[in-house]
């Protein structure tokens, strides 16, 4: 399935309190993320999918929304949430030229 | 003009090095798989240049002058190529740099293909060659040249002063235009083709049949490929490959548990002309690289991932060395540049 498509169709709904929060998936093929940027809401989930043969490091140390998932193994996944409004500047840090640019709008 | 000419042509027969057309391959007894590998191993059509700082012939050869120059340096002893040395693959041969303050805690990297990499410096603690090119001169182990007194001391030069004009018109000389024009310089060192090249692009007997073998090993039971991928065999990654040294690396400026130890994969291109080996010079050549990574390094927390014990048979490890060999480009004499000095009157 072509990464975009497969991107936009894994968004998922999530009932969580009052707000709607959605899932938005962004996969690691051949050392890049599967967007070079993204539109969330603060709440929103990023699903980080490691659908390389290789390790990744997702993070970030943008304010207000920094993490860090630490080492992903092939096939593994990892989900975060972005709660502050803002850009967010997403990295690996093992493949610095994997770049994604998430805003996160109220 | 001479030189422009002669660096313009020195330049397109830099670019036509990369511009190898794919001939049709010849019959391959390993099939198509090898022949997949070898697509991603194709030379670049063109060196890149950022927008903001684009190539130009006068912009080259000031920055070549810069590069030459020990003036450079606090004491005038030590220029970028006193560590960095052409005749010695842009790398110094030691286990570890020397500068001014004594030695250094890492091994001098190569400048070779740097117009294509990501981060710089073994730490990449650096995002552009413009940001990395006054870190030597002013670091007080290094050049110890307070960047205050870069400017003052390169304008008493007559000819640098012509040189910045020319370069950067309507800027002249200043310490962003000194960064700009030795990254440019930086930004046209580019290893020359090599066998494995040739091979890349048809010509079957211009590597040996262990080199091949080393080739396929390379891209698949060794896992070398995992990080030394793509023409320029690096993808300019980080990872702590198990040297047991207590320098801690990529952590120091981005401290996240995998980045302990962690050091930027290097290019592999000329790299049998650039022992010892590794960002502490710990492995004296190819053979105990290969060794190295065949045990699979020190057991730690950040050890990446992909080290793993590769039990690879003493006929793969001559083969990987092999394949290495055929890196080793031939890239034209680097011509060393007059330098500029004050002018001085003609007599009484």
């Amino acid at each position: 399935m072509p990464l975009r498509p497969a991107l936009l169709a894994a968004a998922l709904l999530l009932a969580a309190g009052p707000a709607l929060a959605e899932t938005h998936v962004v996969d690691q093929a051949n050392k890049k993320f599967s967007a070079t940027e993204l539109a969330v809401k603060a709440g929103d989930t990023v699903r980080f999918v490691n659908k390389d043969s290789i390790t990744h490091n997702v993070y970030s140390q943008s304010p207000g929304n920094a993490f860090d998932v630490k080492t992903q193994k092939p096939g593994e996944s990892s989900d975060v949430v972005l709660k502050s409004a803002g850009e967010v500047e997403v990295r690996c840090a093992i493949h610095p030229t994997m770049k994604l640019k998430v805003t996160v709008k109220d | 003009m001479a030189f422009a000419r002669k660096f313009v042509t020195a330049l397109l027969a830099a670019t036509s090095l990369l511009c190898l057309t794919p001939a049709a391959p010849a019959a391959d007894p390993a099939g198509p798989s090898l022949q997949a590998m070898k697509r991603d191993y194709a030379r670049p059509t063109a060196v890149p240049f950022p927008a903001d700082n684009p190539y130009t012939v006068e912009k080259v050869r000031l920055g070549q002058q810069l590069f030459f120059d020990p003036r450079l340096s606090g004491d005038n002893t030590r220029s970028c190529a006193t560590c960095h040395n052409p005749a010695l693959s842009w790398g110094d041969g030691l286990a570890k740099g020397i500068g001014t303050g004594g030695t250094l805690g890492r091994r001098s990297p190569t400048i070779l293909n740097l117009a294509w990499a990501e981060l710089l410096m073994w730490d990449g603690r650096k995002d552009s060659l413009e940001a990395q090119a006054l870190g030597p001169i002013e670091s007080g182990m290094e050049m110890n040249l307070a960047l205050k007194d870069v400017v003052p001391k390169l304008e008493k030069v007559d000819g640098y002063r012509t040189a910045f004009a020319l370069a950067f018109p309507g800027e002249g000389l200043t310490l962003a235009n000194v960064a700009k024009a030795i990254a440019t310089y930086e930004r046209t060192v580019v290893s020359g083709t090599a066998p494995f090249d040739r091979w890349v692009a048809g010509e079957e007997g211009a590597i040996s049949d262990g080199a091949k073998r080393g080739f396929r090993l390379f891209n698949t039971k060794g896992n070398c490929a995992a990080c030394h991928s793509g023409w320029n065999l690096t993808d300019h990654s980080f990872h702590d490959i198990g040297l047991p040294d207590k320098d801690i690396g990529r952590a120091e400026h981005l401290p996240l548990p995998s980045m302990r130890h962690a050091f930027k994969t290097p290019t592999l291109r000329d790299v049998a002309r650039r022992a010892p080996y590794m960002h502490d010079g710990s492995l004296p050549d190819l053979w105990a690289v290969v060794e190295h990574y065949d045990k699979g390094g020190t057991a730690r927390p950040s050890l990446s991932p992909e080290m793993r014990p590769l039990r690879l048979t003493p006929q793969e490890k001559a083969d990987l060395v092999a394949f290495m060999l055929t890196l080793t480009g031939e890239a034209d004499p680097v011509t060393l540049p007059a330098l500029p000095v004050p002018a001085q009157p003609a007599g009484f």
